[in-house]
């Protein structure tokens, strides 16, 4: 006796339970190392290597177990060579007991640190937790509804490509039967009946009268299959289609970036982070992101990721045309029936002088309309930080932004200094809608 | 078998790579009339589940059983095995077999049919003989109860939590598994696992509790710690201090009927953890002799199957390709040494028996009086694995013959010489010092631990009184120890005393307290 079972199709991941039970235990610790990776960890690295190790206090196992040292050890050993009894042979390092390739630790328990991986959303979710941001965005950001046709019951009234036949024919059979309409078979049943009774040559009385009634009874079974039509209008129903809204699932994000020869490494660095931030962010909301580099010094142009962050450029700063340039782009490729957009951009807060006023203008009326969200960082040299920690105070671009920002709440503007900043002030711009008005003087 | 006419012929089981189930059918079939008919093995019914490799990682976080309660540890050992596996430092297992009435197999649905062959071969025959067959199995597990069990404990983990929240009970169970090993009965055998009696045993608890439920004793000023029902107990078993049967090897056993903290819900998945302990503690006594069983087996098998013409020289490579990585024994100054296999050591050993009933030196004759040249080789096997564990098979049947084979040779490591000293090789003195040395490397007894209750001072500040025997010198790590401590101090409720003492003189070498860090 004996039985295969065909296992394959059962559910897997039955750990998945006790994965999150470990995870919340290991919350903690798991949290620091990603907070960690996120302020020092190569930006590329952040969307996809999640492997992670942690300590393993508060997650490890204790048991009794023998130490690893000390004491009279005897051990068997195979595939002697030329030992002889009374050889001594040299302690491997690190005082471990036997010969070497003897693991210091049998099942791993005793690993200081837990290696593992998390998968993406665990990663993006822990992260995101301290932002508390896909309830923030939920609420407070804008988003540009589409409407689709979708499937919602039944009408009586239609075109005819919309018949719903199977709904048809259960009303018309509902009604046929309520209504005693007579069946086909009925009918010829009778007729068959009454030909023969007909064709008898002498019939008698009694044949006479069951004709009679035979006749009566098929005349009124017509006169009701008459009355009573196989379809009736009233039956028909038509498929009914109504417009749904549908949150619109594309996002493009337009990074602008100053490279003009006062953007160094470092500012470019500290923008980089922020743009990857921005860019997580709006993975988890958005099945699809396009993201558009555009660059600017004098003049602005579209170009893609490397050249963007790792190009050297030589020039004057006119940050309108990195404006101009963004909306070439919005007009050309992403109207905004379809496509939420996000507007992101670093500069180290100087342009050239008179410009300023038009950068005002473009955003207001032109740029700020069509954007969900605007976020401007301001790259500070460190120690810029204190004379800037003040809101009014600052350069001509930080100065003019802040009227902008006034007008539209959904414009934010920020400065960093430091990798460090980046965090915090990630927050703070998707979270402060609420105490915005708070914040200003 | 299947046999044309006319032909002599024999057609080969199968071809290909690919498996159906009507192919593993046949497989099946041919296996078992070997297994049965030429090596006389007894087997339970065998359940074999095929599961995709999610699902075998999934299997391995749970200790391999098809049912577990849930614990965040399980995860912690999937996402290492998933590391490993993912990284590729690990394969995984073909199968996994459950000590079971019917023996469930899982073969992975990747492996190819002569891999299935093979691993029908090695679980549901050569494990499945060895679980029905072993004294210990026999004595200390109860097969045919164990699902039945696993579904109770399952069921009654999920309603405490229900009742009491999860992270009560988590904190009873992290405590009760860092006792795990300290939750079995070596000497004693256990009661039979049966569900209904435990249903009843808690209906008993709950009735005793309700019949000497006194309200008055609510009124009785107590210090926080331990309600007046408790109080009343303990002074009882002042009384009884004497007859807590101590020492007491089983400390979760202990803390389950004495500790006065525990409530009637929190005993029971003691009892459940002890349990579970119990069950798997004879696979660990005979890791070298299961394993070795299943491989000869296979071997043995699958060798037959080839022989008559039932195997393609395709599926023959490829299964002794596999086989060969099981046994793969490096030396001991290999890079990739990490023990010595107890697939190898098993199958070496068995082999070595066979080749003594049939074809004995004058050497064997001296040292196996019994068995030499009996030609039973098939009886000699199945009493060995009926009646041994790994210390003792060893013990009894390591062979001069297969310590030079393997090159056995001791060393002895003191800690306070600056040289590991080579005691004895495979020579005619050292023969039998090789042998007891390696059967003590897989003696239980030596290999854990050995702490035990030894008082409790129920008349004072309850202090419970743990001690370590201290064998050869060799300590308990401390991280782990003072983890541990911490855990039964949970359990117990009142500060814990672990002293360790030198095995040989008596004399004690240390102490630590779970008071300490609270005074200081």
């Amino acid at each position: 006796m004996f039985h295969f079972i065909d296992r394959r199709q059962n559910p897997k991941d039955k750990s998945l339970g006790n994965r999150q039970r470990f995870m919340r235990r290991a919350r903690a610790r798991i949290k620091e190392v990603v907070e960690k990776s996120i302020k020092e960890r190569k930006l590329s690295d952040i969307a996809n290597g999640e492997e992670i190790s942690i300590p393993t206090k508060g997650i490890d196992e204790p048991r009794f177990r023998h130490a690893s040292s000390g004491g009279r050890r005897e051990r068997v050993f195979n595939g002697n060579k030329e030992f002889r009894p009374g050889d001594q042979i040299e302690k491997p390092e690190g005082g471990g007991q036997g010969k070497g390739g003897k693991k210091g630790s049998d099942s791993g328990e005793g690993e200081d640190e837990f290696r593992f991986a998390l998968t993406r959303e665990e990663f993006l979710d822990l992260f995101f937790e301290d932002l508390e941001l896909p309830d923030l965005v939920k609420t407070n950001l804008r988003e540009v509804i589409t409407y689709k046709m979708r499937r919602t019951g039944h009408t009586a009234t239609g075109t005819p490509t919309n018949l719903n036949v199977l709904r048809t024919m259960c009303k018309s059979l509902g009604r046929r039967l309520a209504l005693k309409r007579p069946k086909q078979t009925e009918i010829t049943g009778l007729e068959d009946e009454i030909a023969a009774l007909d064709s008898k040559a002498n019939p008698s009385a009694e044949e006479l009268s069951r004709l009679e009634t035979l006749r009566e009874s098929l005349k009124d079974m017509l006169r009701r299959k008459r009355w009573v039509p196989y379809i009736d209008p009233v039956d028909i129903r038509y498929n009914n289609y109504a417009p749904k809204p549908e949150p619109n699932t594309k996002a493009v994000m337009l990074c602008l970036m100053d490279v003009s020869g006062s953007m160094g490494e470092r500012e470019k660095e500290l923008a980089k982070r922020f743009f990857i931030l921005l860019h997580l962010f709006l993975n988890r909301r958005y099945k699809q992101i396009d993201v558009v580099f555009i660059r600017h010094t004098h003049e602005a142009q579209e170009v893609d990721e490397d050249t963007f962050f790792y190009s050297q450029e030589t020039g004057g700063t006119v940050v309108s045309t990195a404006l101009v340039e963004m909306l070439k782009v919005i007009r050309d490729r992403y109207p905004t029936s379809e496509w939420n957009i996000y507007g992101a951009q670093a500069s180290d807060g100087e342009n050239h002088a008179g410009d300023t006023d038009k950068c005002i203008t473009m955003l207001a009326q032109e740029v700020m309309p069509l954007c969900q969200y605007y976020a401007y960082v301001e790259i500070l040299d460190e120690r810029e930080t204190e004379i800037f920690r003040n809101m009014q105070n600052g350069a001509a671009l930080w100065q003019a932004y802040r009227t902008v920002a006034e007008a539209w709440p959904n414009f934010a503007m920020k400065r960093i200094a430091k990798p460090g900043d980046i965090y915090p002030v990630f927050r703070e711009l998707f979270a402060k809608q609420s105490d915005k008005v708070a914040v200003r003087p | 078998m299947t046999r044309k006419s006319k032909k002599t012929k024999v057609e080969p089981l199968f071809e290909g790579s690919e498996w159906t189930f009507e192919k593993l059918r046949q497989a099946y079939a041919a296996i078992e009339d070997v297994a049965l008919n030429d090596l006389g093995l007894e087997v339970y019914t065998n359940q074999i589940e095929i599961i995709s490799s999610e699902q075998m990682l999934d299997a391995y976080s749970s200790i391999g059983m098809p049912l577990m309660y849930p614990h965040w540890s399980f995860g912690k050992h999937f996402l290492r095995e998933e590391n490993m596996y993912r990284k590729g430092f690990t394969g995984l297992a073909y199968e996994i077999v459950i000590n079971s009435n019917p023996c469930i197999s899982y073969n992975m649905e990747e492996n190819t049919m002569a891999l299935q062959a093979l691993v029908m071969a090695h679980a549901a025959f050569g494990h499945n003989h060895f679980f029905r067959n072993n004294y210990l199995f026999r004595q200390w597990t109860d097969a045919d109860g164990i699902l039945e069990y696993l579904q109770f404990a399952k069921s009654y983990i999920a309603k405490c939590e229900e009742r009491c929240g999860p992270a009560a009970v988590e904190e009873i169970l992290d405590a009760a598994h860092a006792l795990m090993d300290h939750g079995v009965f070596r000497y004693s055998r256990p009661t039979r696992l049966s569900k209904r009696d435990q249903a009843e045993r808690e209906q008993e608890r709950i009735r005793y509790e309700e019949r000497n439920f006194q309200d008055i004793w609510r009124t009785v000023p107590t210090n926080g710690k331990g309600d007046a029902a408790e109080e009343e107990k303990t002074e009882e078993e002042t009384e009884s201090a004497r007859r807590l049967k101590l020492p007491e090897e089983n400390l979760l056993y202990f803390l389950e009927k004495n500790s006065p903290v525990l409530e009637t819900w929190q005993r029971e998945i003691l009892r459940i953890v002890r349990n579970i302990a119990q069950y798997f503690y004879p696979q660990k006594q005979t890791k070298v002799m299961n394993e070795g069983c299943a491989t000869f087996v296979h071997y043995y098998i699958m060798n037959r199957l080839y022989d008559d013409g039932l195997l393609t020289d395709g599926a023959m490579l490829e299964i002794l390709h596999s086989h060969s990585n099981v046994v793969f024994q490096p030396g001991f100054d290999d890079k990739r040494y990490s023990g010595i296999n107890p697939y190898a050591l098993g199958l070496a050993m068995m082999e070595d028996i066979k080749r003594i009933c049939t074809e004995p030196t004058e050497e064997d004759r001296t040292w196996f009086p019994e068995i030499a040249g009996n030609d039973d080789w098939r009886g000699t096997l199945r009493d060995a694995w009926a009646n041994y564990r790994d210390e003792s098979f060893i013990q009894q049947y390591l062979s001069p013959h297969l310590i030079r084979k393997l090159k056995l040779f001791l060393c002895v490591d003191e800690a306070e010489k600056q040289h590991v000293m080579v005691d004895s090789i495979h020579d005619e003195r050292g023969y039998k010092l090789v042998r007891t040395a390696l059967a003590r490397n897989y003696d239980l007894a030596l290999i854990e631990p050995d702490v035990q209750v030894v008082a409790v001072d129920m008349g004072g500040d309850r202090c419970l009184h743990l001690q370590h025997q201290v064998h050869d010198g060799i300590h308990l790590s401390e991280k782990g120890r003072d983890g541990v401590i911490a855990q039964v101090r949970r359990l117990w409720g009142y500060d814990v005393v672990l002293t360790g003492v030198d095995k040989g003189t008596g004399e004690k070498l240390y102490e630590t307290s779970t008071a300490k860090p609270a005074a200081a």
